[in-house]
């Protein structure tokens, strides 16, 4: 059994870490509890550093637990992926620390417990692992999104969360129970192996339907996008950025491992299924997003549409479009971080987190306004940063297909649409940034200097991903290649 | 040397070296910006003057920059890229020059110019499909924030959001385009030269063609406002500040039409074969359309927007008649139409700053109350008509006797009236409004051009006449490029 923990190290010291946070906050003046969120960042730091060591790395493409637990490069890559989102969020979480009103040792314990099941989810290679996984993700995110019990707005965000999330729980385990009625085995192994024969069956493919209803609901694709905005709007700030980027890239994690190795033949055949899904969901984000006021809000709506623009690396069923969702998640995490860290920095409690709030940021704050400018312009695709890499990487990789197939050639038209539109949203923001007339404060923001560190590591990771894209792209490549090898090893 | 090199990295460290001085001291701003577009465009005369006719690729920069998907940092001059790069030069700095005009945030301002001026040199001096996008959206950012910020008139929010929606429409469709020519050629490299290696050995798939031409056309097209896709220039160009309108109308339009040259036509030659004609309707549009809109205008600046539209109408003609003469003297316009573009822009960037409207019903006289500003107003509207003298005549010419001998007559002859008669009639009439007659109301105040300002626009009148006098300077090295481009396109004629 020792040989076997080892696999699963990363995860057990975060869990680990979560325990003792727990157990500090008995021994702690309540004033210092807040700086636990630094510690528990620092400790990360040295988790994702141990995650490069040689011994651990040893370990890629082997199986444990009987196999269910798989370590390989894809995995490794998102368990370094979630550690560094969980940093920042935890760091962000301390700025935020007054406004929870309490129980913030909590707050950031949950963190590190929703980080653990992220970590299980991009090893898992079998479905009664990617289930358990996906629940301790969605139960600690119940109570993440309600942590503000005084306000309303958090309360009623949580119980939506809580009732979708049920729902769409209902629907994985219900697909997972048809897949296994079918397959006679939860192991993707298995079904890989069996999966030419299971094509034939109605039962399995309703089984594998209901499981991707169920990860399409934690990605916020159309039409299981409907909790995102009233969510993310209400939740604490520090749990919608998890939520946007962890929860979202978690769900990437299991699609890539299903869809495009485990049931290769069974997403060609889904082609236009994937393909209007992910249309829809392109122009449901975008277009939603037009009239939004609040940035939280418009950003739920962004987030959307940014799964669709991910579903696109999906449904160009390559190793090409893995990668491209890799490195599109990556800049993703880090424009998504300093954006949610800016807002909540800029807006005071209670105000809400109206557009008009931005209103001379310039000149309260030349940094922050960049960062958060620089941010709407990766978001919307504009070179030179990372958001426009990793949307050419993934429309380079529907292109590849879309010559001799006019349904290619459709997503691809969209996808020209909503970056078009999103433009306008986007820059909307600029503007209110730089030149919005109605100025309410002017008083100087005051940052933090985790913040401020956790900011500029944003700032230069986005023009790194966008500028010298040559490095990031082989470890994304090297990540997506697993899943092709696997998938052609079968065949 | 890699001139090269050097003239698209001048202004990117500019920008950079204005970030790091206090907004406080405006002499010092102007003058880095100044002194590095300068520079600029020292060295691409240098460059042009010892670029060599006939010897491939000159100044030539290339290093690897995504070894996996086969991106390169690849700068290089050409018979045809050289001429753009030194007008683009010619008017970064003529811009800059005028740039005098912001009064406020003049740090900011500066920094998005050095970058919109960085990014279009570098545009002209990519030969990576890759960086010639990179580098063309590099300016969206700073067009739409200018625009915005020191832009002019009550419908610049509206403009702001048109012209950088349309913008970024042509670029996305022209980049699907572009990764179109990539993926089918699998070439496994952006670089344009390695690419026109792949389709010489192997023509792209002729049915991939009929969609990457189109989407290239089009998507280019809407960068250059073809008809219908033009409405965003004249609006976007009136609520530009100064230096944006001349970078825009000048240099900046011309890269789709450079792309469409450049990729387009050698890429899918047989996608072209079957567009083109549609192309040379277009261009039949813009000639006409705008023309006519153009007569209708008050406002100096719409008349220059849509007078600049309907010029874009020749290059196309050129373009669409897809011969060697044809080809020269599309590019010969293109070069030809950014100094005048540029020059317009800026006159009217002075008038407009003297009383604040532009409105030519109450202009009048000017030619005595400026004579600098004047004369050189008067020159560049009779450059406008195409009058011989000036480069536009020697390009538009060509362009006709190109377009008959390619067998598109009756758009020659209808293309050849409206250019006489309705760019006479608009241009003229100016003249009589603005410049002639008595002085009206608010414009007895107004003062000539500042000596700055007034060399600004003294250079790009030179080089209108040089090359207007000694077009061959321009068609020596763009006959060349144009030829190898013909034979790719059409190989039977070989």
């Amino acid at each position: 059994m020792d040989g076997q923990l080892q696999f699963i190290q990363l995860e057990m010291m975060v869990a680990t870490l979560g325990l003792l946070i727990l157990l500090a906050d008995l021994f702690l003046p309540s004033t210092a509890r807040r700086s636990l969120g630094w510690v528990a960042a620092g400790a990360l730091g040295l988790v994702f550093l141990l995650s490069f060591r040689g011994g651990y790395v040893a370990l890629a493409d082997a199986e444990a637990f009987g196999g269910i637990y798989r370590l390989d490069a894809l995995a490794f890559f998102f368990k370094r992926f979630f550690l560094l989102a969980a940093i920042f969020v935890l760091v962000f979480a301390v700025d935020f620390a007054a406004r929870l009103r309490g129980g913030v040792s909590e707050y950031l314990a949950f963190i590190l417990f929703a980080l653990t099941g992220m970590m299980f989810a991009s090893s898992a290679n079998d479905f009664s692992l990617l289930f358990v996984s996906i629940e301790l993700i969605t139960v600690t995110f119940y109570i993440l999104v309600s942590f503000q019990r005084h306000r309303l707005h958090s309360l009623e965000a949580g119980v939506k969360y809580l009732i979708l999330g049920a729902v769409s729980s209902a629907f994985l385990v219900y697909g997972i129970a048809l897949v296994f009625g079918e397959a006679g085995s939860l192991k993707f192994e298995v079904i890989r192996g069996a999966h030419g024969e299971l094509l034939e069956s109605n039962v399995f493919l309703f089984g594998m339907l209901f499981v991707f209803a169920g990860l399409a609901f934690k990605i916020s694709a159309f039409p299981f996008q409907v909790w995102a905005p009233d969510v993310y709007q209400g939740a604490p700030t520090p749990t919608t950025t998890f939520l946007a980027v962890g929860s979202k890239a978690a769900g990437f994690v299991l699609l890539i491992r299903l869809f495009a190795s485990v049931v290769p033949e069974l997403t060609a055949q889904w082609t236009g299924l994937l393909m209007t899904v992910a249309v829809l969901t392109i122009l449901y984000g975008n277009l939603c997003a037009v009239p939004q006021h609040n940035l939280k809000r418009l950003l739920a709506y962004s987030g959307i549409a940014n799964a669709g623009y991910l579903l696109m690396g999906i449904v160009a069923q390559s190793g090409d479009g893995t990668a491209a969702i890799l490195y599109y998640l990556a800049g993703y995490l880090f424009t998504l971080v300093s954006a949610f860290m800016i807002i909540n920095l800029v807006t005071r409690e209670g105000e809400g987190e109206d557009i008009a709030c931005l209103a001379g940021l310039n000149k309260r704050s030349p940094f922050l306004a960049f960062a958060l400018a620089l941010c709407a312009v990766s978001l919307a695709g504009i070179p030179p940063l990372a958001g426009f890499f990793g949307k050419f990487l993934l429309v380079k990789s529907v292109a590849a297909k879309a010559f001799g197939d006019a349904g290619y050639f459709a997503l691809l038209a969209v996808a020209v649409f909503g970056v078009v539109v999103s433009i306008y949203y986007y820059f909307g923001i600029i503007r209110a940034i730089y030149w919005s007339k109605h100025t309410s404060v002017d008083s100087p923001v005051s940052v933090a200097w985790p913040t401020r560190i956790a900011l500029g590591l944003c700032v230069a990771a986005i023009l790194y991903l966008g500028l010298l894209p040559d490095k990031p792209i082989n470890w994304a490549n090297a990540a997506a290649k697993v899943e092709e090898k696997m998938s052609v090893d079968k065949k | 040397m890699n001139w090269l090199l050097i003239i698209v990295l001048l202004p990117l460290l500019a920008a950079a070296a204005v970030g790091f001085v206090p907004g406080s001291q405006r002499l010092a701003i102007r003058g880095i910006t100044i002194g590095a577009s300068g520079l600029a465009l020292l060295c691409a005369l240098i460059a042009f003057c010892s670029f060599e006719v006939g010897t491939g690729f000159q100044f030539e920069t290339k290093v690897v920059w995504v070894k996996s998907l086969g991106l390169h940092f690849h700068l290089a001059a050409d018979g045809i890229n050289i001429g753009i790069i030194l007008m683009g030069a010619i008017v970064a700095f003529a811009a800059a020059c005028c740039a005098d005009d912001i009064t406020h945030r003049v740090k900011e301002f500066h920094i998005l110019l050095n970058l919109m001026i960085g990014g279009i040199l570098g545009a002209f001096a990519s030969m990576d499909l890759f960086f010639f996008y990179f580098f063309h959206e590099l300016a969206l950012v700073p067009t739409f924030i200018m625009i915005g910020v020191w832009g002019r008139g009550a419908n610049r929010n509206y403009a702001m959001y048109k012209i950088t929606l349309y913008l970024s429409l042509g670029a996305l469709l022209a980049l699907i385009g572009l990764i179109g020519v990539y993926v089918q050629t699998g070439a496994e490299s952006f670089s344009i030269p390695d690419l026109i290696d792949k389709v010489r050995e192997k023509p792209i798939d002729e049915a991939a063609q009929q969609w990457i031409f189109p989407l290239l056309m089009f998507g280019f097209g809407i960068l250059v406002s073809l008809w219908p896709f033009h409405t965003w220039a004249p609006l976007g160009y009136g609520a530009a500040p100064t230096a944006t309108a001349m970078l825009h109308a000048g240099v900046l339009k011309k890269f789709g039409l450079y792309g469409i040259i450049r990729v387009a036509i050698p890429m899918a030659p047989v996608g072209a074969q079957s567009w083109l004609g549609v192309l040379a309707w277009l261009a039949l549009a813009n000639l006409l359309y705008c023309g006519l809109v153009a007569v209708r205008q008050k406002d100096l600046n719409l008349l220059i927007g849509n007078s600049s539209v309907a010029h874009m109408g020749f290059i196309f003609l050129g373009i669409a008649s897809l011969n060697v003469i044809g080809l020269t003297g599309a590019v010969l316009v293109m070069i030809a139409h950014g100094l005048l573009a540029a020059l317009a822009f800026g006159l009217s960037g002075h008038l407009y700053r003297q009383t604040g409207s532009l409105d030519m019903s109450r202009m009048g006289g000017l030619l005595r109350q400026m004579p600098l500003a004047g004369s050189a107003l008067l020159m560049a509207l009779f450059a406008g008509c195409g009058l011989p003298g000036f480069a536009n005549f020697a390009g538009e010419i060509t362009i006709f006797f190109a377009a008959w001998s390619a067998g598109l007559k009756t758009v020659t002859v209808i293309a050849a009236w409206s250019a006489l008669v309705i760019g006479g009639l608009y241009m003229m009439r100016a003249i009589r409004n603005i410049l002639h007659g008595p002085l009206r109301g608010d414009w007895a105040k107004a003062g000539d051009v500042s000596p700055l300002i007034a060399t600004a626009h003294g250079l790009l009148l030179v080089a209108l006449l040089v090359f207007g006098f000694a077009p061959g300077l321009l068609t020596k090295g763009i006959e060349g490029e144009a030829t190898k481009i013909v034979r790719l396109a059409k190989p039977a004629e070989r």
